[in-house]
């Protein structure tokens, strides 16, 4: 049976929507909400490779390498992303003592 | 027989099930080692998608250095996951909606619309770039673009980069109470007559030298 474009999306789907579970399942706890975001740009990232191998070009083939590129830039972004997030943890955490960020509403009016 | 089925399914199934146990796990360690294995898994397809590169980029940045990361964070703070799971009951049932809603609507897009190849034509990309060129490898093919086509997009990530370190050593570094350390500045600043001191000794005699304190 053929692998096509579509088989790659749906298991790109699947991930994204895991992300979006993760995220409700786990509103308190804030490292797995991260994780949850790793997983939705994981999805992304498999999205766009996949229409980098199946886009047709002139002459019969199929490739773009420009879904690559965007892909690596996610990445980079994501890396980028989550060493902030992390150090923003630390930092609440020191300040808190948990990561329990249901509540936070310090600066509410 | 071709084995690019058997292998798309094994690590597609094994990247889905892996995703799962990350967001119902409830040791964080273990959220963090189905992390890995789930990036495992994906750079696996990437692999059969022909984006080597990218493949291989994903276990060394992504496995290597982010998600080490979170584990050092997860091992770092000491956090009562149980309490944190209070809220997993009651907030299940919208959550699976919201999530059943967005994966039917995405899984009937794929079914319903398709993927023509003549629905893009080729006007659509300003200028592909294919992705295999005669006998010239993957890594070598996204040089040929980074690094001419895409250079200011790979500087601005660089920045991006750079920003997102220094903004990471600002939020957690801090200076301990009781830390000897140097303070370049006072070093420099010395001047001759206050480190030497002439002290006049008779013969015969011992003098003790001032201490000035610095």
């Amino acid at each position: 049976m053929e692998i096509g474009i579509g088989h790659y999306l749906t298991v790109a789907a699947c991930l994204f929507t895991l992300g979006i579970l993760g995220i409700f399942l786990n509103r308190k706890n804030v490292i797995v909400i991260l994780m949850s975001i790793e997983l939705m740009l994981l999805a992304v990232n498999i999205n766009l490779v996949a229409f980098s191998h199946f886009m047709p070009l002139e002459g019969g083939k199929t490739g773009d390498l420009t879904g690559q590129v965007f892909a690596l830039f996610v990445l980079t972004v994501a890396a980028a992303e989550s060493a902030i997030g992390l150090a923003i943890i630390v930092a609440y955490f020191r300040n808190r003592g948990s990561i329990a960020v249901d509540d936070i509403n310090m600066m509410k009016g | 027989m071709s084995l690019v089925p058997v292998f798309f399914y094994l690590f597609s199934t094994l990247c889905i099930a892996s995703g799962a146990a990350v967001i119902m796990a409830r040791n964080p360690v273990h959220a963090v080692l189905f992390l890995i294995l789930t990036f495992f898994n994906a750079a696996g397809l990437f692999v059969l998608l022909g984006a080597q590169f990218l493949a291989l980029l994903l276990v060394i940045v992504y496995v290597g250095a982010v998600a080490v990361l979170f584990l050092f964070v997860v091992m770092m703070l000491d956090v009562d996951f149980a309490q944190l799971k209070a809220g997993f009951i009651q907030n299940a049932p919208f959550g699976l909606l919201v999530s059943g809603v967005v994966l039917g609507e995405l899984v009937v897009l794929f079914v319903f619309k398709g993927f023509t190849p003549g629905v893009l034509g080729g006007s659509a990309v300003a200028s592909p770039v294919p992705a295999v060129t005669s006998g010239v490898s993957n890594i070598e093919a996204l040089g040929r673009i980074l690094y001419t086509k895409y250079v200011f997009l790979f500087q601005m990530s660089g920045l991006i980069l750079l920003v997102a370190m220094i903004g990471a050593i600002v939020l957690t570094l801090r200076h301990k109470a009781g830390v000897k350390r140097q303070v370049i500045a006072a070093q420099v600043a010395r001047s001759p007559h206050e480190t030497v001191e002439v002290v006049e000794i008779p013969s015969g005699g011992a003098v003790v030298p001032s201490v000035e304190g610095q």
